[in-house]
């Protein structure tokens, strides 16, 4: 490759915009914003009642407690005017990452199957948790090995994946799940299912933080980086 | 006014840790011979005007998209008599 050519592909990577949606409640709105900037796209504030998504490239849907957790983790966020223009987009391809609270708004949109019930022992988990990624042939893991070990943040009180038997067994079968809990399951997830992805492989959820994970000053790592380099490299190529 | 009960409960092979950390206080408490608890949530509905067949309708497309959420829960809707 040429100098030319690097030059010419790192300008095209300032182009890429990543939306992140902040609903009253989001918390890690802007840690997903910085890990978009650090990775190298424009990070894009996207509002819950915006029913635009300002023709960003991919959405994040960041961790924290919409809505107060009221009713159901992400029940109300789901029906917010932004999530109307993620439901419509999402289905015709754009990559979305939810992230915690971002994946339970992703199931109770059924965007993804499965949901996010209350930690098996009750307690609020915070704790560096290793994880393997288990499906690198996605928009936001392309940039992992497969099989590689990694290790984020992870802080949840409803972070329990359930499903029943059939939709675990098809996404196993269907390579659909995309990180599992190593060492022990921080919240009784069926399967040690911490990440699952659509049939395409563009919507990912992920219970744990990689957002925390990109500056060893205030992670455990900087293993989450990726994530987000991993969409860019899509788009970039797309 | 019109008065409508929608009651959710998690679906019985999703497991319940609310319930249980009830069920062990119960029996703490002294009561015996717990066999199970299961939490749920009650949403008493006040709706103005009557209730005709159409609204009825609505309120079952809510109690199954809003207030529950049909991967986990069951819900069941009543109308209570003024």
């Amino acid at each position: 490759m040429t100098v030319g050519a690097v030059n010419e592909r790192s300008v095209t990577v300032g182009k890429v915009r990543v939306g992140v949606v902040t609903f009253p409640g989001s918390l890690d709105d802007s840690d997903a914003a910085r890990a978009v900037r650090v990775a190298g796209a424009e990070p894009i504030s996207l509002w819950y009642a915006d029913a635009d998504l300002h023709d960003v490239d991919a959405v994040i849907l960041p961790g924290g407690f919409s809505y107060g957790d009221y009713l159901r983790c992400g029940a109300i966020a789901r029906f917010t005017p932004v999530m109307a223009e993620v439901i419509r987009a999402a289905a015709g391809g754009l990559p979305v990452l939810g992230i915690c609270n971002g994946f339970q708004v992703l199931c109770e949109s059924h965007l993804l199957p499965g949901a996010l019930v209350r930690n098996e022992r009750l307690h609020f988990v915070c704790r560096d948790q290793r994880l393997r990624i288990e499906q690198v042939d996605t928009a936001w893991t392309s940039g992992y090995a497969s099989g590689e070990e990694i290790l984020v943040p992870l802080k949840n009180g409803e972070g329990g994946y359930v499903a029943d038997d059939a939709t675990l067994d098809r996404l196993e079968g269907e390579g659909r799940v995309v990180a599992r809990y190593l060492d022990l399951n921080p919240n009784g997830s069926r399967r040690d299912i911490a990440g699952i992805s659509n049939e395409r492989g563009n919507i990912v959820g992920l219970m744990p933080h990689p957002e925390h994970a990109i500056d060893s000053l205030t992670g455990p790592s900087t293993d989450g980086l990726r994530f987000f380099t991993s969409v860019l490299q899509r788009l970039v190529s797309a | 006014m019109a008065r409508v009960i929608v009651d959710v409960m998690l679906k019985p092979e999703i497991l319940d840790p609310q319930g249980k950390a009830v069920e062990g206080a119960l029996e703490r408490l002294g009561l015996a011979g717990v066999a199970s608890v299961r939490q749920g949530k009650r949403f008493d509905i006040e709706l103005d005007g009557g209730i005709d067949e159409a609204r009825l309708a609505q309120v079952h497309e809510l109690a199954g998209s809003l207030l529950s959420n049909p991967v986990i829960e069951d819900y069941r809707v009543k109308e209570v008599p003024q």
